[in-house]
């Protein structure tokens, strides 16, 4: 480089430096100011989210009474919904966070590849049936069948808190809502897992079964490790969207107002999450109501904000980006 | 030494096999019909539901093959072979409930279907009497429509921006994980995030189509940037390069050169981000609110929608239930075939237009 730099002619002093570089054009500056004034549209949008509810929501702030649902103030409001939407989504990641595992293991490494591909077309699919759809069939067709298997629990492991019930036969219970919003989950963390799998170097697999390793031995020492990063975010991306998941859990949950902060997971008296409390209450509301269910929903962005944060940060620190 | 001397001609038992004993390569297979005509047993026989007898069929595979295993081949090939069948299995519950899905909505949609059903509304219907869908998908249409038309030029243009002039400054960098961060948002928040804005301008209790496409444009605009971002990734710098060294300007490169070879993939992102936000439903139930009527006008009044309208014929059926309850299914199956239709268009639209590789 510094030879070529050397070997520049250098402009005679009094002379404007010759420029290198063809002169911009108007075409080019506005091109250019367009691209770049929609990249910002973008940060001023999050931004915007942000500041629009905190401007309505702060009213709702210091609500009482019937605004907050009968609650002392807001906190004890907001305290109590977290609970039920956290509820929902930890039962939601428990059963689906191993079924997503295993069937982007089939995927990745079980299946033929020809099957592989039309295995991947059913879980985009499952991505696929927008919310409203599985909320209709989680209340007219899934929670009927679950109300049948609560009634069982009640009676055989009632001992169990979890299962004391009385036990909703109609299946409206967090636990439904939670299995439904587990189906939801599924084809985000599948889809993230399957390709982060399929990223696996092919010479560590190569290397562990060449050593006698069987073939869940080389998944679990060599793509396990590899992909762990990728699994965790994956996790979080799922739970994101189990907390804010809406039209699915107001569907098939049966709570009204706060909800009943209980781990019975069975009953008709269920705890509430905010979305679905929103989404319940928000066209009828008028006044104050409206400024506490903008309030909540600032608190449910703000967590859903944090967890995605969290979860993009895990899988760009390891240097990967992922594709969902 | 000593011992080979010993024993000059050793005998078959002394000698390390090669191979380990292994079950034959039919054994899954036979495990899982097995354990299938047990369940039909079940179900058939003793006449337990048809979801117990799967069970019991499902536990019966993944205990017995590892054990039979065990006996034959040893304790990794038990664990190996008890893994592989739980992955399967998973495989299997998951897709249960996706069939179960697909055919309540044939069932119970396909006799709600009928040339009424997308020609009327739902002004003054009452009881059984007739009612359609018509104001929901013009609505749907409509607001759609509005997202698209918002959403894609600021798509475009920020992964314009983020591939071709930022290319790895810290300001793409800081836009790309907040547009990947924006992925995440939940849908109400994004309806709750339009009604804050346009109460602002109009007042309160403001419901407006026009408000619902704001919503959706928040919950579409990452996607388009995601997905246009890939395409234009995928454009080989060579043909930039030819462009520049014809004196083409970067902004002629960028629309005559850069574009239309990834053409096919921003559209096939386009179709698939329509698709995943005209089902959506929460920012709509709370922007653009319920009615019963036909409304053509995006920037007055509320504007029924088809996922609206599934949830209101469930929750508010009217006496009795069971035709608002059908009207329900009959619009689900209409919703997703649409989802599905546009999924397809999608593909169709990456493999017709995709660029040709040959050389």
């Amino acid at each position: 480089m510094s030879s070529t730099d050397t070997a520049k002619p250098r402009p005679p002093k009094g002379e404007p430096p010759v420029k290198r570089r063809s002169p911009e054009r108007p075409g080019d500056k506005i091109f250019k100011g367009l691209s770049f004034g929609a990249a910002m549209i973008i940060l001023v949008a999050l931004a915007g989210v942000a500041i629009f509810l905190t401007v309505e929501g702060i009213p709702g702030l210091g609500a009482s009474g019937g605004a907050v649902a009968g609650e002392a103030n807001f906190l004890v409001y907001a305290g109590r919904l977290v609970y039920g939407t956290l509820l929902a989504a930890v039962i939601a990641l428990i059963v689906a966070t191993p079924l997503s595992i295993g069937m982007a293991l089939v995927i990745s490494h079980y299946a033929p590849r020809r099957l592989a591909t039309p295995l991947g077309y059913m879980i985009d699919l499952l991505a696929a049936v927008p919310s409203v759809v599985y909320g209709l069939w989680g209340i007219l067709f899934f929670g009927r069948f679950m109300g049948d298997i609560y009634v069982w629990l009640e009676a055989n492991l009632g001992f169990i808190p979890l299962f004391s019930g009385p036990a909703a036969t109609g299946g409206r219970t967090i636990l439904t809502a939670g299995l439904v919003l587990a189906l939801m989950v599924i084809p985000i963390i599948t889809a993230i897992c399957r390709e982060i799998f399929a990223q696996t170097p092919t010479l560590h697999q190569e290397a562990a079964l060449a050593l006698g390793a069987t073939r869940w031995e080389m998944i679990r020492y060599a793509v396990f490790p590899y992909a762990k990063s990728g699994m965790v975010s994956a996790t979080m991306l799922g739970l994101g969207r189990a907390l804010g998941e809406t039209m699915a859990v107001a569907m098939v949950l049966s709570a009204s107002g706060t909800g009943v902060m209980t781990l019975n997971l069975i009953t008709t008296q269920n705890p509430n999450t905010i979305a679905a409390n929103i989404a319940r209450s928000f066209p009828e509301a008028t006044g104050l109501s409206v400024n506490v269910l903008i309030a909540s929903g600032l608190v449910l962005f703000l967590i859903t904000f944090a967890v995605n944060f969290a979860a993009r940060a895990i899988v760009a620190r390891s240097g990967k980006r992922l594709n969902a | 030494m000593t011992t080979l001397e010993k024993n000059p001609t050793p005998t078959e038992s002394d000698l390390l096999p090669l191979t380990g004993p292994r079950l034959p390569t039919y054994a899954p297979a036979l495990v899982a019909v097995a354990a299938l005509a047990l369940g039909g047993v079940l179900w058939l026989v003793l006449g337990s539901s048809v979801a117990l007898s799967a069970f019991v069929a499902a536990v019966v595979f993944v205990v017995a093959l590892p054990s039979w295993s065990r006996a034959v081949e040893g304790s990794r090939s038990a664990v190996d072979r008890l893994v592989a069948a739980l992955v399967w299995v998973a495989l299997l519950f998951a897709f249960v409930p996706l069939v179960s899905l697909l055919w309540t909505l044939l069932d119970k949609g396909l006799p709600a279907l009928s040339p009424e059903f997308f020609t009327f509304s739902m002004r003054s219907v009452f009881g059984d009497a007739q009612g359609g869908i018509y104001h929901a998908l013009v609505g749907t249409v409509l607001i759609t429509l509005a997202a698209t038309l918002i959403s894609v030029p600021i798509g475009i243009f920020t992964a314009i921006y983020l591939v071709e002039y930022g290319a790895g400054n810290r300001v793409a960098k800081t836009i790309t994980f907040l547009v990947d961060v924006m992925t995440g948002i939940p849908s109400i928040v994004a309806g709750l995030f339009a009604y804050a804005l346009f109460v602002l301008f109009f007042g309160p209790g403001v419901r407006m189509g026009f408000g619902g496409a704001v919503a959706l444009s928040i919950l579409m605009i990452p996607v388009v940037v995601r997905s246009t971002e890939e395409m234009l990734k995928l454009v080989p710098d060579e043909l930039r390069e030819a462009a520049y060294a014809l004196g083409v300007p970067k902004w002629r490169t960028i629309t005559k050169v850069v574009l239309p070879t990834s053409m096919s993939g921003i559209v096939t992102g386009v179709t698939l981000a329509i698709a995943r936000v005209i089902g959506e439903t929460a920012p709509l139930l709370i922007i653009a609110g319920k009615t019963d009527s036909v409304n053509f006008n995006l920037f007055d009044e509320r504007m029924a929608t088809l996922p609206v309208f599934i949830y209101y014929s469930y929750t508010q059926p009217g006496i009795p239930a069971a035709p608002g309850y059908e009207r329900a299914w009959g619009a689900a199956l209409v919703l997703i075939a649409i989802v599905m239709i546009l999924n397809v268009l999608a593909r169709l639209i990456g493999k017709a237009f995709a660029p040709k590789t040959g050389r």
